[in-house]
């Protein structure tokens, strides 16, 4: 599976703390010694924003970051450049610690490493769109000339070709996040951060705009942060998922595996709403090649939920998995029926090799 | 009458009190009682309040209330030269500009000076209603042989307003970024606003002479800046918190966050303090007046002075145009801007 790391983490935080109020690092080690949020806040009036935080983000992978409302996902994004400061630990990124930046090296990380897009959009309301989308070229101090032929080009790639000249407030929702993403486009940074970014936006706008995302990935390869309080959201663009809870991770890993190993009451009851026939993918329900005969072949990256529609729902049929033209395991119509069961539900373990 | 002998003395200190006895001067309370007769005394009768003037009967080494009001203008006349040599120099530009601005808008002719002004106001505010109001106004004034007196009036608020702007914007920048300077400065704002006018006038006449032109530019900046102040300090705080963080997350230096971000979302309050501050300014001309300020001030005044009451009137009603047609200019410049924000 994909689980082997490669050489470097992009990004990599560790041991991280934050805790919000005038003598936060003090309370660090009460929290270390097992102090939960709610004693935290009643007994010496601080907030526990994150704690011990251990998260690697793979160059050229989508990283989500999912939880509920006020579980720190916000705090922990804004760590990465520094717009929140830790109370304690180390934010890696190519393998430096940004902890140890001045101010003006910090200036740099964030104009050409990092770009963020935001829940809000947070444009510039008195500039144009072209404007908006230069501003982070024009921030660098690149010249004009420059600054307007890219924000054109990546108007141009997420649909705005035509509206350089509105302002924000002319545009729908969506087409604002447009922009908002062409600007963190426009900067060309490796990474992106991506606060809710489609959290406002309408649930059929939502998923064109996940499609997009997914689709300027496979060309762009870039190392995407995005934060989400939406599983199905979650699931559809994670290659790594983080579940933060009251600001600690309960789990992190591969989505599927997740999915299928919740392994705290908390996540199985994130996971037991959702249709897992749709996410839930051949690969991950798979099993060793044994049988000989074989009611026809799927590929290991497809759904459930379309080998369900290939069977005509026949729970009898053994399908053989392919991967690239080749035989890589089997799948049994009644092992993919219990995959689809919670676990909580049934006794059905883990199958994931 | 002297209650409050015993007390002192109870105290152990009568030696201190009566150490350097002089023939004091009457107390508020003797003063009163000469001007209303001799049976006053019996009135005080009871416990009077130990303010300073019944303890000054007590016990002499105590001030009176009216030491008080002295030793303030004692002070003040001991450190006038110093703050006049500080003060006289800084502020001798402003008695330039006011001279500068005075002697061009008198001296040009009315027909340059008419349609350079309604050319502005075309500029300002891109209105085609706006602008034919003001030169409706104008062109009255002429009319009714007012145009001089309006010209003098419009260059004063003009120099006032453009220092205050000049002034308070900075100011302003200052304290929306340190909540200290905030908590400083607003007690001062809240100091500006509510002290009577004229009180400020005493010892700006102390400082400077009634001749100088300085003297009341100051009292009308000194009133009038105020709101400039307070709306750009408030703009810049109102700026969305959103964009702010995506402005830092782009990698902004402060400076670029405040002439991209900070001063350009603050404009349209910024805009409305100036449009308040050139109404304070008109509405301190009057007053002005007094200290020799030229303008339609001068002939309300005198429309006091000699009851001369056509006279006042139509002077005060002229201030009354001016103010709208300043007010008109300036707010349409204002939802002009508004406008292609939120233009859909
Ligand atoms: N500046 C702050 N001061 C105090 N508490 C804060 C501050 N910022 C965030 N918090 C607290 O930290 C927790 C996490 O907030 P946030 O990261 O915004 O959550 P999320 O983005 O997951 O909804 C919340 O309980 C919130 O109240
Ligand atoms: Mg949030």
């Amino acid at each position: 599976m994909t689980q082997d790391t490669p050489a470097q983490p992009k990004v990599s935080i560790r041991g991280l703390f934050k805790i919000f109020g005038p003598t936060d690092t003090e309370m660090v080690e009460l929290v270390q010694n097992g102090m939960d949020k709610a004693t935290l806040l009643e007994k010496h009036s601080h907030v526990l924003g994150l704690q011990d935080i251990n998260v690697d983000m793979q160059a050229g992978e989508i990283t989500v970051i999912m939880g509920l409302s006020g579980s720190g996902k916000s705090t922990l994004i804004r760590h990465l450049n520094r717009l929140i400061e830790p109370t304690a630990g180390e934010i890696l990124v190519d393998g430096q610690d940004i902890m140890g930046l001045d101010a003006a090296k910090l200036r740099r990380l964030r104009q050409e490493k990092m770009a963020m897009v935001f829940q809000k959009f947070a444009l510039l309301p008195h500039k144009t769109v072209l404007q908006n989308a230069e501003m982070p070229l024009s921030v660098r101090g690149v010249d004009t000339a420059t600054q307007t032929t890219e924000a054109r080009k990546w108007l141009k790639r997420v649909g705005l070709e035509g509206f350089e000249e509105r302002f924000p407030a002319q545009l729908s929702g969506g087409m604002q996040q447009r922009v908002g993403i062409a600007r963190a486009l426009t900067a060309n940074t490796d990474i992106m951060l991506m606060d809710e970014a489609f959290s406002a936006l309408d649930p059929l706008i939502r998923t064109d705009m996940q499609d997009l995302l997914l689709e300027l990935q496979k060309e762009l390869e870039k190392t995407i942060i995005f934060i989400t309080h939406d599983l199905d959201e979650a699931l559809k663009l994670a290659d790594h998922l983080v579940i933060l809870k009251d600001g600690a991770i309960v789990q992190q890993g591969e989505p599927q595996h997740i999915l299928l190993n919740p392994c705290d009451p908390y996540i199985e009851d994130f996971v037991s709403d959702i249709n897992r026939a749709r996410v839930l993918r051949v690969r991950s329900v798979m099993s060793a090649l044994t049988a000989e005969q074989f009611d026809g072949d799927i590929e290991a990256g497809s759904t459930l939920e379309r080998l369900i529609s290939m069977s005509d729902g026949d729970t009898n049929h053994v399908y053989r998995v392919m991967q690239d033209g080749e035989a890589v395991g089997q799948l049994d119509m009644k092992d993919l029926v219990k995959a689809l069961v919670p676990r909580s539900s049934s006794n059905e373990g883990a199958r994931v090799a | 009458m002297a209650r409050y002998e015993e007390v002192f003395d109870a105290l152990g200190l009568r030696e201190w009190c009566d150490a350097n006895k002089t023939d004091a001067p009457m107390s508020m309370a003797q003063l009163l009682a000469q001007t209303q007769g001799d049976d006053a005394a019996a009135e005080t009768e009871g416990l009077p309040f130990p303010s300073l003037d019944v303890m000054h009967e007590a016990c002499a080494a105590i001030g009176q209330t009216r030491d008080l009001t002295e030793g303030l203008e004692q002070g003040f006349l001991a450190i006038r030269g110093e703050l006049k040599f500080v003060l006289d120099p800084v502020t001798q530009p402003l008695s330039w500009l006011l001279d500068g601005a005075l002697f061009v808008f008198e001296s040009a002719p009315w027909w340059l000076m008419i349609p350079a002004l309604i050319l502005v106001s075309w500029f300002v505010s891109k209105s085609r209603a706006v602008t034919a109001f003001v030169a409706i106004v104008l062109l009255f004034f002429s009319l009714i042989d007012h145009y001089d007196v309006a010209m003098q009036t419009l260059a004063i608020v003009f120099v006032c307003t453009g220092l205050s702007v000049v002034i308070g914007v900075p100011v302003g920048i200052g304290m929306s970024r340190s909540n200290t300077a905030q908590r400083l400065i607003v007690p001062l704002l809240d100091l500006l606003q509510t002290l009577p006018t004229f009180v400020y006038l005493i010892p700006l006449i102390f400082l400077f002479s009634v001749t100088e032109s300085k003297l009341y530019g100051i009292a009308i900046i000194l009133y009038a800046i105020v709101p400039v102040i307070r709306l750009t300090d408030l703009g810049i705080r109102l700026v969305d918190k959103d964009v702010i963080e995506a402005a830092d997350a782009f990698g902004m230096t402060s400076r670029q966050k405040l002439t991209r971000v900070q001063l350009p979302l603050a404009l349209p309050n910024i805009m409305a303090g100036v449009n308040q501050t050139i109404m304070m300014s008109l509405a301190m001309v009057v007053i002005a007046s007094l200290v020799s300020a030229p303008g339609l001030g001068v002939l309300v005044l005198r429309g006091i002075r000699n009851l001369e009451l056509g006279v006042g009137i139509v002077a005060g009603l002229g201030i009354v145009l001016l103010a709208v047609i300043l007010d008109r200019v300036s707010k349409a410049a204002l939802s002009r801007v508004d406008k292609q924000r939120n233009a859909h």
